[in-house]
């Protein structure tokens, strides 16, 4: 067997859009290699639904594999991929396949790119380019090994539309061997919680929202109005207005939406990595010499405190 | 405890970074080097773990023997009782894995702390292929960690807010995120005494094992694709908003 795996992840059986957008790309990468497309799929999702984005065969584990337990995701997928024999195995950048990847890199003696933001083939190997040195450098990443693994990023690739049709589905057996901590709680924060990484949309906000109460009201209600997940910079996070793991740059998430809009944030490099590859960049800021605007697809210099209740305002009016 | 951390040695967060001429690769010259930042909270946590718990922290290190450099100014002056360095170039992180986890294997020790990827290649990979490689539990992105005996008990940050509570019993490797402790500065005596504690230059064949040949390789450097330049939206808040969701939705269509 060869071919292109995809590690198809849902959420409580509704598969997130990395899934589309992967096996998309895998179609792509596989007519250049003259292979086909296959998917795993851990735990309790309609499997066979991935044939209508391009998957021939899905490879099904079940069993329980939330929340996050490393382990058993390592030993489901190590007994898919053995079964499987992909040539290239593609995962979403998700907590979960940021810890396991590597895990699998190991086990199968080979390599693995992190957070590829654009996949090509060249003599037959897969090349994945990538970001270095906080975002400031971006290089390519060729695997001659096998199989060769890559995570990448969300929304790097437009999802495959569905023409309904259905894959195969191979149920794969699995044995728990990987030593894994065992989780014991989930904390959850108030904030509703769109999945930043993979957000389609992101709104974040900077030290100028002065307090925990307005960086709620203004961005989180922005984030509400848009369907946003919601970020901020560091300069907020250490000021204590948004949580620690809300904050984007070079120490905390990257990002790479399709719409980013960054509120009184000035641009600094170390944010600047964490969200330079966002499509579409809209900021607002009072400061026209803020970096920022270098970098934004649109600007608006004013107060945010006038320009947010008037953008949330709008998007309700729709 | 035994305990381990693995420091890399890397251009400085703010530092210049060119790229050769024709993109093979950076170039580092005249760059300041340092340990990379998170394996500085990986250092303050293995030392804090000795200061409550006893034992000896080891680190481990692969790369230039000139890295000896570093070491002794952020890692032994710091509270590491000894540092191994492993002056091989291997080609790939699986490469820069094995090296360090035959080290850590032939020390026996209890724990291992890492960052969680450094600053230059962010490859988010070495940590976990160590545990691996080891057969050992790993327990990425720690915010806090405690424990009672060899049982710990971690707090690990995930995506949107969410936190996670582990534990389990050591071995385990954990790799340290932003806010799991604030990093002390070396103070002058410990400087000087840092100069006279042991380090150990050790090639792969020290360590019995072999790097293997680089099954990746890396090249095509270049900056990121400037962006066009932008459009800023005159008018008033009001008028301004309201023209930006009209372009946002009819023209970007990102709406």
């Amino acid at each position: 067997m060869s071919g292109i795996l995809v590690v198809a992840e849902h959420t409580d059986g509704s598969f997130k859009s990395t899934a589309a957008e992967l096996i998309g790309k895998a179609t792509e990468l596989a007519a250049t290699l003259g292979v086909t497309v296959s998917a795993a799929v851990l735990g309790d999702a309609p499997a066979a639904s991935l044939g209508g984005f391009g998957a021939t065969k899905v490879y099904q584990a079940s069993g329980d594999f939330l929340p996050h337990s490393t382990g058993a995701v390592t030993d489901a997928l190590v007994a898919i991929i053995r079964e499987a024999d992909p040539d290239i195995v593609l995962a979403p950048a998700s907590f979960e396949c940021r810890d396991v990847l590597p895990r699998l890199t190991a086990r199968f003696d080979s390599a693995m790119a992190s957070d590829a933001a654009a996949l090509s083939i060249a003599d037959g190997h897969l090349v994945a380019r990538r970001p270095t040195y906080a975002g400031r450098i971006e290089a390519d990443v060729t695997i001659s090994a096998r199989p060769a693994f890559a995570l990448v990023r969300g929304n790097s690739f437009p999802k495959a539309d569905n023409n309904g049709s259905t894959a195969d589905v191979v149920a794969v057996s699995w044995e728990a061997t990987t030593p894994s901590a065992k989780v014991i709680e989930t904390l959850k924060p108030e904030s509703r919680g769109i999945d930043l990484a993979t957000a389609s949309k992101v709104v974040a906000g900077g030290r100028s929202l002065k307090s925990k109460e307005q960086f709620d009201s203004l961005i989180r209600g922005l984030g509400d109005a848009l369907g946003a997940g919601v970020g901020a910079s560091r300069a907020a996070t250490d000021a204590g207005y948004a949580d620690h793991s809300e904050q984007i740059g070079q120490t905390g998430q990257t990002v790479s939406p399709n719409l980013y809009i960054a509120v009184g944030i000035s641009g600094a490099i170390q944010h600047l990595a964490g969200m330079r590859s966002s499509k579409v960049i809209v900021a607002v800021n009072k400061d026209p010499d803020a970096p920022i605007f270098q970098h934004a697809t649109y600007g608006i210099v004013a107060d945010l405190f006038d320009v947010v209740p008037a953008l949330t305002e709008a998007l309700q009016e729709g | 405890m035994k305990i381990g951390v693995c420091a890399k040695i890397t251009p400085d967060a703010d530092a210049r970074i060119k790229v050769a001429a024709d993109g093979s690769d950076v170039v580092l010259d005249g760059v300041k080097f340092t340990i990379s930042d998170y394996d500085e909270y990986a250092i303050e946590e293995a030392i804090r773990t000795k200061e409550k718990h006893g034992g000896e922290v080891v680190s481990f290190t692969v790369g230039a023997a000139t890295n000896d450099k570093q070491l002794r100014s952020g890692a032994l002056a710091l509270g590491v009782d000894r540092s191994v360095l492993i002056t091989e170039t291997p080609g790939d992180p699986l490469g820069i894995a094995k090296l360090l986890a035959a080290a850590i294997q032939k020390d026996e020790l209890d724990v291992v702390y890492t960052g969680k990827s450094t600053i230059d290649d962010q490859n988010f990979q070495v940590g976990a292929m160590i545990a691996e490689l080891l057969g050992w539990a790993h327990v990425s992105q720690v915010t806090e960690l405690s424990f009672e005996g060899s049982d710990y008990k971690a707090t690990r940050n995930m995506d949107a807010g969410v936190r996670q509570v582990v534990a389990g019993t050591l071995p385990a490797v954990f790799s340290c995120e932003d806010g799991l402790n604030t990093v002390r500065y070396a103070k002058l005596p410990a400087i000087m005494k840092a100069k006279r504690k042991p380090l150990a230059k050790v090639t792969a064949a020290d360590v019995g094992t072999e790097a293997g040949a680089a099954r990746s390789s890396v090249g095509n450097f270049a900056p990121p694709a400037a962006r066009p330049a932008g459009r800023i939206i005159e008018g008033d808040a009001a008028v301004a908003a309201k023209e930006l969701v009209r372009i946002l939705r009819d023209e970007a269509k990102v709406l």
